[in-house]
């Protein structure tokens, strides 16, 4: 796994790239999983922002985005993409030193970096939440709809994730259940970390949770390392 | 055109389709197949998750004998259809709309679905009212189910198991086939989802909606699929949408509650009725309630439609 040639992971019928950007200096330090925003991909090299991460720092590269395979007619979902970032994990807890991972993710990253804390809490350590495209994602509620076709994609960003992807429903109480379900297996008293200065309503509510940081980004990579 | 398979066990008042074919969907390859005179006015019909367009082959034949050209399809990784990259509610919208647009281009035609298809095509009336005449729901209005006497917490662990379950099975699908096994044993499996239905009308469904491997009869339907699941949406969104339907709506409920059904209450969805709607609740008579009694379903939707020509 290095920056140039990704690790293919199989999730289903999709090959997701997974970068491993820089190796552990300390072996001692759990690895740190980036997940990017909506039309996003991985980074080429490690993000000054994440620069004092001293475990294995990783990038996935969402199904339709990046490196990774695009999918025939769109379908995709916010729950699909929590499916990849589970792909991710299975990979990445084999190099940690206690199974688990830290995750942080930006704008559409950051909803799939909660779903996966909650989902998974005894493997992931930290959840922290970041600013980036796709932050505010679709309604709260149902809407008027409409459905519309594309021509296929020949290169990422498919078109129907940037769509599909974009609109997908965020109820604060759906949300709000990974929160718990975070908090119910974690070690940690506080392991969900918002660093993000916009709020759209889904992420308001997580802030306002028990067992939830609103830090700066320096001090939640401190706390998760 | 395929022809038809000939390893289909009989059963009576089942018929196969006249006519088999493939659409492309946007890149995905979904399987249509039709009942009736090629030239008769269209009628759409939808079938539920986990079912297949022959599971119409008692249903439909009823509906062409009065003038119809039937037209059902295989959903996105169910049936003939491909089995696709990814699933969606939205995804399967899309490609219901490419048979739209395939039988008949800008015109409203008439439409029946059943469970999610009956579900899927009352959020596109209400989005898409333009593309109806008619829509007939069989047992697909979804409601709220409740699950009475259970703390938060407990609620939680229970989306906690649900959601590990499905990322567990998620991260086998790659590999994952579906069990095979004879006609009978297939057969007897379906029958935990379908009490009520008959043993040789299962043994049909074996033959129509699975395939003979080298290692007995499979199931078609993509093994990456599972029964149930998690996300955001919720039931009774759908419900929301009923009363501003501006079609005539005909809501065909049975009374009895299964398995596979929405677990619809008959009198909590009798008040979202849209203006020209009506429901029919069909006593004693489970969620299939076109397969349970498809002579008597198929009397109501046909004077509810109209006569075809």
């Amino acid at each position: 796994m290095t920056a140039s040639t990704p690790t293919m992971l199989r999730h289903n019928k999709i090959d997701l790239a997974l970068h491993c950007l820089r190796q552990a200096s300390d072996p001692s330090t759990r690895p740190l999983l980036l997940l990017h925003g909506l039309g996003d991909h991985t980074p080429a090299t490690v993000p000054g922002w994440a620069d004092s991460w001293t475990g294995v720092v990783a990038g996935l590269d969402f199904t339709g985005h990046g490196a990774s395979s695009i999918p025939s007619g769109g379908g995709y979902t916010a729950e699909l993409l929590l499916g990849d970032a589970d792909a991710a994990l299975a990979s990445l807890v084999e190099q940690s030193p206690d199974g688990k991972i830290s995750v942080l993710g930006r704008g559409l990253g950051a909803y799939i970096a909660l779903q996966l804390a909650g989902a998974r809490s005894a493997q992931v350590h930290g959840a922290i939440l970041l600013d980036g495209p796709g932050l505010a994602g679709g309604p709260t509620g149902p809407t008027s709809q409409s459905f519309f076709s594309l021509p296929p994609a020949t290169q990422t960003p498919d078109p129907y994730a940037l769509v599909e992807l974009g609109r997908d429903l965020r109820p604060p109480d759906y949300v709000r259940s990974f929160v718990h379900l975070a908090i119910a297996n974690s070690d940690l008293d506080e392991p969900i970390s918002v660093c993000s200065v916009f709020r759209p309503e889904w992420l308001a509510e997580v802030a306002s949770e028990h067992g939830v940081m609103e830090v700066s980004l320096a001090e939640a990579l401190a706390a998760y390392l | 055109m395929s022809t038809i398979a000939d390893r289909t066990v009989d059963f009576p008042g089942a018929e196969a389709p006249a006519r088999q074919y493939n659409i492309d969907a946007n890149g995905v390859q979904i399987a249509v197949h039709e009942w009736g005179d090629a030239g008769a006015p269209p009628l759409l019909a939808v079938h539920g998750g986990f079912d297949f367009a022959r599971t119409y082959d008692l249903f439909a034949p009823r509906l062409a004998a009065c003038g119809w050209r039937v037209v059902a399809w295989d959903q996105r990784g169910h049936g003939d259809s491909e089995h696709a990259e990814l699933y969606s509610w939205d995804a399967d919208m899309r490609d219901a709309l490419a048979v739209f647009d395939h039988v008949k281009p800008g015109a409203p035609l008439p439409v029946v679905g059943h469970s999610k298809g009956g579900a899927l095509m009352t959020q596109l009336a209400d989005a898409q009212p333009f593309r109806f005449t008619h829509l007939v729901n069989m047992d697909g209005i979804p409601y709220k189910r409740n699950i009475p006497d259970i703390a938060e917490h407990e609620r939680t662990k229970m989306m906690a198991s649900d959601i590990e379950s499905w990322l567990d099975h998620r991260r086998r699908t790659a590999d994952l086939q579906r069990k095979p096994g004879t006609i009978d044993e297939l057969a007897a499996r379906r029958a935990r989802m379908n009490p009520r239905l008959e043993i040789d009308w299962l043994r049909r469904l074996v033959t129509t909606g699975g395939f003979e491997s080298d290692e007995g009869w499979r199931w078609k339907i993509d093994s990456s699929m599972r029964f149930g699941g998690f996300g955001p949406w919720r039931p009774e969104w759908t419900l929301m949408r009923l009363p501003g339907l501006p079609i005539p709506f005909l809501g065909i409920l049975g009374s009895e509650m299964e398995e596979m059904g929405w677990g619809t209450p008959p009198k909590k969805v009798l008040p979202y009725m849209p203006m020209q709607g009506r429901c029919e609740v069909l006593d004693n008579v489970g969620h299939f309630v076109h397969i349970e009694q498809p002579q008597r379903v198929a009397d109501l939707v046909l004077d509810f439609l109209g006569d075809a020509q």
